[in-house]
């Protein structure tokens, strides 16, 4: 797979070589129009026992999907083509810092306790991430908002303590659900929203389900009659769930035997390159990771395209050391990428002085399935550098307490996120909490202010373009490899044709997106 | 029989002994465990505040002995608690909720009796059928039919259950749809649909128990069949199942029924792995999913249930064979 499409010439790509692949056939026919009706089943890895209504705590797939795009709405949307688009809000405007923000919001929308929706439940909404106390998951995301002013029932003025340009793309976060002011407990508990479908019965960590809800606003949207989404942790148990044509679809498709589910010809298996990447992140204020020249050996040690083919079985692509995806807007496909050398590798050590080095790497399976094997593959690759790297496994229980941030050297992933901003403010701005290299760069911290506030396209795409090769150069982790999103449908399921990278199942957004053929 | 309701009384003395020994070997194994809740819960997000700010409002931050006993106190009295999953959503709203608490005592209640069904719809079909081939296996002893019936259920409990699970899968669900794969049974379910759903998994537990209660079965009769007693019914002219359906069996019946009391423990503490391979939503998947959040409350409650059905169920077999065996009715 190449980076010389475009992304959504790349999105198709990859979606037709799914469809391919699992038919022998090549593309199945025209994708026809949307059809009403039917009960999607699903079978969902991520469940929990404590799973909620609460988008604060929303973390794991099974309430991601089942929050925003099914049961309740956002502000704003990331369409399947990966351009943003209204959701609740019709529309915005900013002003020209950058600083004030105007939504429009939409009439004639009402939650599913016939509540008409308008400027309060936005507020009230927001103040569940932005009160002091807050322990949202999305507080950092909306913690800029420094005033909230309602104009009028359907307009409200957001003043931000900055400017930031990417402001309505954060509120398509899918932990900023929209619920009714005076009644936000109830519609916690209960699953009270704007969305396509009416909680009926949710069962934590077994199953929900949900039905449509007549009076939804989208048109275009919501096609099915009811939505029936069990907790499948077990893959093996999911992928025969799908197999025996108990549930229409699955996420997370398990590599070790998605060759014998493409041999079922009723079983598409579609999947996306995304932003979610595996990263080795290493502590630059401890020695050796200090060195510029150790950090670039290292990065050089990698032998990334085996690493996607054994760890990922092919299921992604090769990076190049920055956490910018190309679900993203301002992906710098062009940058150069850093290949495997090891003699490249040895003549940086020598210039600083460090022939022979030896450091440790600590891994568990819990930083990213195959993080271990990851690491033994690394061991090797990096021999032919005279590297020697000391693998640790570590537990897997705590490795997020007690190894990451931790351990000066160890393995990592994220799932990436929507915008440049957003992805290097949460883990590679100066002194942020979750910067996991502890990496500082004056001229990469003053790119990201600029970025931040700048409203011109051309002018962000150069700074983030620039952002990322000062990352991919001279930044604290390696990031060898994209893991692109896994899933299967049953064959009587149908999609317009685009399907969105923002995340697993079309963006999460399955139950809205598509129908039964 | 002033014996039989002493021995009871013991027993249940010595239950509830061992109950509270269990539940303190599982939280010290619980609290051994890298990572608490609020690491568990946070995951990847966990900053030192937000883990503090949990473990504080959990009471995760008191010391691991007075938080042992103020949950033994409170379990005592027969509240279990609210589930940390619960409590922490609880407190996300700031202020105390009027609604009402559902307490792990609600949240375990619909998922025990989902255990209970699979473990006797397991009952009903392994207990009549090792009973039988027990019996058969000793009338044709040596026979090829014996030799079968042992290879065959020696192979199944040999094999892991989840092994089991899936060849079952394969050839019931994959190969021949006959039964569904998936066991998400739920309350609105007719009873048909329900057996439907459950049998796949009742039947792994079949083959798991299936060899213990027939070996037992055969042995104790074969073992009989020495007696003269035996040797009289049979210079009698009885037919050999004659013999042994009412001569040998009744005599028989003692260690049987032990073993058939702990199988029937085993189908219900022994789900574990079988719910989560076919995702039914009993105790056992409950148990698995709380034991990764580290929820205390639920974990303790699960082995609880656990530690109780293997105490009763003992209890039951020797109760059963006491009254089975006149000479243990009637001590001198």
């Amino acid at each position: 797979m190449t980076y010389e499409l475009n992304r959504r010439g790349f999105l198709r790509a990859g979606v037709a070589a799914g469809v391919a692949a699992a038919t022998g056939t090549g593309m199945t026919p025209a994708f026809a129009a949307p059809k009403m009706g039917g009960t999607l089943r699903m079978g969902i890895a991520g469940a929990n026992t404590s799973d909620s209504w609460d988008g604060r705590t929303h973390s794991d797939s099974f309430m991601i999907m089942m929050g925003h795009g099914t049961v309740f709405d956002c502000l704003t949307e990331v369409g399947a083509d990966g351009k943003l688009k209204g959701e609740l809000a019709e529309s915005w405007e900013p002003s020209a810092d950058a600083k004030t923000w105007t939504f429009n919001l939409r009439k004639g929308v009402t939650f599913h306790n016939g509540k008409p929706f308008n400027a309060d439940d936005v507020i009230a909404s927001l103040n569940l991430h932005t009160a002091e106390d807050a322990k949202s998951a999305a507080k950092p995301i909306v913690s800029s908002i420094a005033e909230m002013k309602k104009m009028n029932d359907h307009q409200i003025q957001l003043v931000l303590s900055a400017g930031n340009a990417d402001f309505p793309f954060l509120l398509s976060d899918y932990h900023i659900l929209m619920h009714p002011a005076d009644a936000i407990e109830e519609s916690i508990a209960k699953g009270i929203g704007t969305g396509g479908y009416m909680v009926e019965n949710h069962d934590p960590g077994v199953r929900t389900i949900v039905k449509k809800y007549d009076n939804h606003y989208k048109t275009d949207a919501c096609f099915f009659d009811s939505i029936e989404q069990i907790a499948i942790n077990d893959s093996s148990a999911r992928m025969n769930a799908l197999m025996t044509g108990q549930v229409d679809a699955i996420n997370r498709v398990d590599f070790k035997t998605e060759v014998l589910m493409k041999r079922n010809p009723n079983i598409n298996i579609f999947e996306v390159t995304g932003n979610q990447h595996f990263t080795f992140p290493m502590l630059t204020g401890v020695e050796p990771y200090n060195s510029l020249e150790v950090r670039q050996a290292l990065k050089l040690a990698f032998n990334r395209q085996e690493l996607v083919d054994k760890i990922l079985q092919g299921h992604g692509a090769i990076a190049n050391d920055h956490p910018i995806g190309p679900a993203n807007q301002y992906y710098h496909k062009d940058l150069a990428q850093t290949e495997y050398d090891p003699e490249k590798a040895k003549a940086l050590l020598k210039k600083a002085g460090m022939e022979g080095l030896s450091v440790d790497l600590s891994a568990a399976n819990a930083a990213f399935p195959g993080a271990v094997d990851a690491g033994q593959l690394l061991q090797a690759s990096a021999k032919a550098a005279g590297i020697e790297i000391k693998l640790t496994q570590e537990p897997d229980d705590g490795y997020w307490s007690n190894v990451w941030l931790k351990k000066p050297w160890c393995a990592c992933y994220w799932s990436g996120r929507a915008t440049e901003d957003w992805m290097f403010s949460t883990a590679y701005e100066s002194g942020v909490p979750w910067n996991d290299t502890g990496w500082e760069n004056v001229r990469f911290q003053e790119l990201l202010l600029l970025g931040r506030a700048e409203l011109d396209t051309g002018k962000r795409e150069s700074i983030y373009h620039e952002m990322q090769a000062i990352c991919s150069a001279e930044g604290g982790t390696v990031v060898p490899m994209y893991a692109n999103y896994v899933d299967a449908h049953s064959k009587k399921l149908a999609n317009s044709g685009t399907i969105g990278n923002a995340w697993q199942m079309d963006g999460s957004r399955i139950a809205e997106r598509w129908w039964f053929s | 029989m002033r014996s039989v309701s002493a021995i009871i009384l013991q027993r249940l003395g010595l239950g509830a002994l061992t109950l509270v020994v269990v539940s303190l070997v599982i939280f010290c194994a619980v609290e051994m465990l890298p990572g608490d809740f609020a690491e568990a819960i946070l995951g990847q997000g966990a900053t030192p505040e937000s883990v503090a700010a949990i473990r504080e409002q959990l009471g995760l931050d008191k010391p691991v002995v007075q938080r042992y006993f103020s949950w033994l106190t409170s379990a005592l009295q027969g509240d279990f608690g609210v589930s940390f999953a619960r409590l922490n959503f609880a407190t996300n709203f700031g202020t105390s909720t009027n609604t009402h608490q559902i307490t792990v005592a609600d949240q375990l209640a619909p998922r025990f009796m989902n255990t209970l069904f699979l473990a006797a719809v397991a009952a009903c079909i392994a207990v009549p059928v090792s009973l039988a081939i027990g019996i058969l296996a000793a009338l044709y002893r040596n026979s090829i039919f014996d030799r079968v019936a042992n290879v065959f259920t020696l192979t199944s409990i040999s094999s892991p259950e989840f092994f089991v699970a899936y060849i079952l899968i394969l050839f019931l669900a994959v190969l021949n749809p006959l039964l569904p794969s998936l066991s998400n049974i739920y309350e609105t379910m007719d009873f048909a649909e329900r057996l439907k759903a459950t049998l796949l998994p009742a039947l792994v537990l079949t083959l798991v128990v299936t060899a213990h209660m027939m070996r037992m079965t055969r042995a104790a009769i074969i073992n009989l069949l020495a007696s003269p007693y035996i040797e009289m019914a049979r210079l009698k002219g009885l037919s050999p199942l004659r013999v042994i359906l009412f001569h040998a069996l009744p005599n028989a019946l003692a260690p049987i029924i032990n073993v058939i009391a702990l199988n029937l423990a085993y189908l219900v503490t022994g789900v574990v792995i079988v719910e989560v391979v076919f995702v039914y939503p009993g105790v056992g998947q409950l148990f698995v999913d709380s034991v990764k959040i580290r929820d205390m409350p639920l974990v303790q409650a699960c082995c609880l249930i656990f530690a109780a059905a293997y105490v009763l169920l003992n209890l039951l077999a020797d109760i059963m064979s006491i009254i089975s065996n006149p000479r243990l009715r009637h001590p001198k």
